[in-house]
């Protein structure tokens, strides 16, 4: 499928760099990108692949590197700018105004005008002739939300391209077609790729990587891990690339697998969600970490909220020391003792503004009620106590959580977690967006607790992480579990191989 | 059809049948002169639900439009007596009112604060404005406002349009243009439907913004001067809490508070609906005029019923 090589890259970023309060979410990335080549751009959440084609296409302004098209500096104030240079983005959600028409959604900001007039003939046939470029046929008066969500994609492709469109950048457009529109876009950009326009493409699905891509990147924690022609990285490197991570030494916790788990704490059956996750059988023993491996999208953070009760399950029974749970949501899962670290510590871990203090007491205060206020004194020895077993880096407990690094913050979600004195602790990607050195404690930590007879179930996309930390690994791919790992099959290499295995796409 | 109408043809249909039934209850109410004095004595509400229009389509709100009427009026008084002409003092004023709706709108998108909190802000600022200009109440006495009174077209039966009417009627025409022919109006509709899909696709947000409580502001100084010519004087009360009728205008005629969904013909038709509902308490005669505020208040709480049914059954914002 390779188009040879090209001469000249149609785009060229230099060592682009951005940076959110707390976060490098590009250190120095550079990429090219070449006309009549579909590029695939792959990566975990966090990775910098958004932010990257943000970039690209005006939507955000970078701190520092350079964006050269056709070899000449070049500086996106907006994606109107963008646009007028050739450079068409469609962006992750379908970017249209449901409300209203198709014709007006086509021609937004682009219709011809006559003495500031819109000329509403003109803008119909541009609007026809941007949906035959694609060889769509819509009734193109009705409101754009009355048409399913892969035609509304299409549309917002159609949207994009025009004769003076040069590349045409595309966020996970195929997250929400099914098979055969899928095929259906794919015939497109290959007719794109042939009239030589440069197409980004982002997506977590493999199979459609090498269907469809010439090049591939991979993007980790804002770093760049490689760049290769499609037929030069097999499926197991590309896995590795993603997430195999090989830990650094102080990293690489020692560890013993002695225990055969203690008695089960947590044991789900069959539960599961339609569209979200298949039915799964897992159980979570005292003293045991479950690690759970798998892509980005294969359902790793919809198993922990399953669990947890933050995605309500359509079938299955969970049942909890014994007991059966019937109706889940968070806070019976807390009452019942069943903790949850969250993904984004940012929007759903953590509030920012209060203390550590305040955000520590802040689920034993759930868990006892309101009314029943925690006293200070309390407050204030729990908070002590939690920084110093968790080593968090500050004077006290009143320092703000948003002015602690990542790794403290974290520690402090882990302390809260643990004030609720949890029987089951549940940690969607621990260590995500924190330094080498908190990275190693949070891992020794998780280790202790489990030592201490805690049930824990860590979701990572670090593979080595869940190496160095599990006594049984849950697979998952494509929204599925597709097998549990014990002992010494623990490998990276077993993992990869099962991820690997055949991707459903 | 598109099912985007719905709101306006209920509109529609609840003025007629309103102005059937007045027809029912009272002899010379179905006539082209009820007609005809409902457009003149209401020109200043609908002009100003006209700007408001742009602004609720847009998803803002502009509370500054009462004060603004009055701050008009009182200023066109003062320089009335200062010897200059209607036509003069209104140009200056409009031009006022534009310059004025753009810096909220300026406010609003670059501040990135509520419009509610910027236009509030410029209600009070407006109407401290207004007693700082006088405090009386101060006629306008050239020979211009006379004439312009008095200025009217027969229509058939003995009605007539007042020139107060006809400038309605003008600006409703530019309205529906700018609201339909223009880059602009799309861009209005667009950033109302999905603010963050627009600017993604390319809308100007600040500068549409700025355009369309600019576009507000103009409406709002246009009503005051029609006001002020209507009435014949400057009164620095003048407009209170119109800025709320206009609103009950533009969401009587069919317009989501939500912005993306409406049309800037309704708010004629809103505006009307209001002026109607006190010609029909008034030609009772024995109600107590207490109940035209009472019987509006009831209506629009049926129609922002209704508007919730009509977007939830026809999906009118299409968000699925």
């Amino acid at each position: 499928m390779t188009t040879g090589t090209p001469t000249a890259p149609l785009i060229e970023m230099r060592e682009i760099r951005k940076a959110y309060p707390g976060v490098l979410a590009l250190d120095d990335v550079s990429l090219d990108f070449y006309p009549g080549e579909v590029h695939a751009l792959l990566g975990e959440n966090g990775a910098g692949k958004s932010t990257m084609i943000k970039i690209l296409t005006g939507a955000l302004r970078r701190d520092a590197g350079a964006v050269l098209l056709a070899g000449k500096p070049t500086d996106f104030a907006s994606t109107a700018a963008a646009q007028a240079m050739g450079i068409s983005p469609v962006y992750q959600e379908v970017n249209l105004i449901p409300a209203m028409s198709v014709l007006k959604n086509l021609t937004l900001e682009k219709a011809p005008t006559r003495w500031g007039m819109v000329s509403w003939r003109g803008a119909r046939a541009m609007a026809e002739a941007k949906l035959a470029r694609l060889g769509l046929t819509l009734d193109i008066d009705k409101p754009v939300g009355s048409y399913s969500l892969a035609i509304q994609q299409l549309v917002a492709i159609a949207r994009a391209l025009d004769d003076t469109t040069r590349m045409l950048v595309l966020d996970e457009p195929t997250a929400s077609l099914d098979a055969s529109e899928v095929a259906a876009l794919f015939d497109i950009l290959r007719d794109l790729r042939a009239r030589g326009i440069a197409i980004v493409f982002i997506t977590h699905f493999l199979n459609q990587v090498y269907e469809i891509s010439d090049r591939i990147t991979v993007l980790r924690n804002g770093q760049r891990v490689g760049t290769g022609l499609v037929g030069e990285i097999s499926r197991q490197d590309l896995i590795t690339m993603m997430i195999g991570r090989e830990l650094s030494e102080v990293e690489a916790v020692a560890r013993v697998r002695d225990t055969a788990g203690g008695a089960p704490v947590m044991t789900a059956g069959g539960v599961g969600r339609k569209r979200t996750l298949a039915p799964f059988d897992l159980t979570l023993r005292a003293g045991e970490a479950v690690g759970l491996a798998g892509l980005l999208g294969s359902g790793r953070t919809e198993l922990a909220k399953l669990l947890f009760g933050a995605i309500r399950r359509d079938s299955g029974t969970l049942t909890l020391g014994g007991t059966d749970i019937r109706a889940t949501s968070p806070r019976h899962s807390l009452a019942h003792g069943v903790a949850f670290c969250p993904e984004d510590r940012k929007t759903e871990g953590l509030v920012g503004e209060l203390t550590i203090r305040e955000n520590i007491v802040l689920s034993m205060q759930a868990k006892q009620g309101w009314l029943r206020r925690v006293r200070y004194r309390d407050q204030l020895r729990i908070a002590d106590d939690m920084i110093r077993a968790l080593g968090i880096a500050t004077p006290d407990g009143e320092k703000q959580v948003s002015q602690l690094s990542g790794g403290n913050q974290q520690k402090v979600v882990l302390a809260r977690a643990l004030a609720s004195s949890p029987k089951v602790l549940i940690l969607d990607e621990p260590t995500r967006g924190i330094d080498v050195g908190a990275h190693a404690d949070i891992l020794t930590l998780i280790r202790k607790l489990c030592d201490r007879g805690l049930a824990l179930l860590v979701a990572s996309s670090e593979l080595d992480e869940i190496v160095a930390t599990s006594d049984r690994v849950a697979v998952l791919r494509d929204r599925a579990m597709i097998g549990e790992l014990v002992g010494a099959g623990i490998t990276r290499d077993t993992i990869i191989g099962m991820i690997a295995g055949d991707d459903g796409g | 059809m598109n099912r985007h109408y719905l709101p306006l043809i209920a509109t529609i249909v609840v003025f007629v049948t309103l102005f059937a039934v007045g027809g029912g209850m009272y002899k010379n109410f179905l006539t082209t002169r009820v007609l005809g004095n409902i457009l003149a004595d209401n020109s200043f509400i609908i002009i100003a639900a006209l700007g408001a229009t742009f602004v609720i389509l847009s998803g803002g709100i502009d509370l500054s439009v009462g004060s603004m009427i009055g701050f008009v009026g009182v200023s066109m008084a003062v320089l009335d007596r200062a010897g200059w002409h209607p036509m003069a003092s209104a140009l200056l004023l409009i031009v006022f009112g534009m310059a004025f709706g753009a810096l909220q709108g300026w406010i609003i998108d670059f501040c990135e604060i509520q419009p509610f909190i910027v236009t509030l802000a410029g209600l009070f600022l407006l109407r401290g404005a207004c007693f700082m200009v006088t405090l009386d109440a101060v006629p306008l006495r050239h020979e211009f406002v006379r004439e312009f009174a008095a200025a009217k077209i027969p229509l058939p039966g003995n009605g007539v349009l007042r020139s107060s009417a006809l400038v309605m009627l003008g600006s409703l025409m530019i309205a529906v243009a700018i609201a339909h022919l223009t880059r602009f109006g799309t861009a209005v509709y667009a950033i109302g439907g999905d603010r963050e899909s627009a600017r993604l696709m390319g809308v100007n947000i600040r500068r549409t913004t700025i355009q369309i409580y600019a576009l507000g502001g103009t409406y709002s100084a246009l009503a005051g001067v029609v006001y002020a010519l209507y009435t014949s004087s400057g009164y620095p009360l003048a407009g209170s809490t119109l800025e709320l009728s206009a609103i009950a205008a533009v969401v009587l005629g069919g317009t989501l508070l939500t912005g993306g969904v409406g049309f800037v013909l309704g708010s004629l038709f809103g505006g009307m609906i209001l002026g109607l509902i006190s010609t029909l308490i008034l030609f009772n005669g024995s109600l107590n005029s207490a109940w035209i505020m009472i019987s509006s208040g009831v209506l629009l709480f049926a129609f922002i019923v209704m508007h919730r049914f009509l977007v939830g059954t026809f999906n009118l914002r299409g968000t699925a």
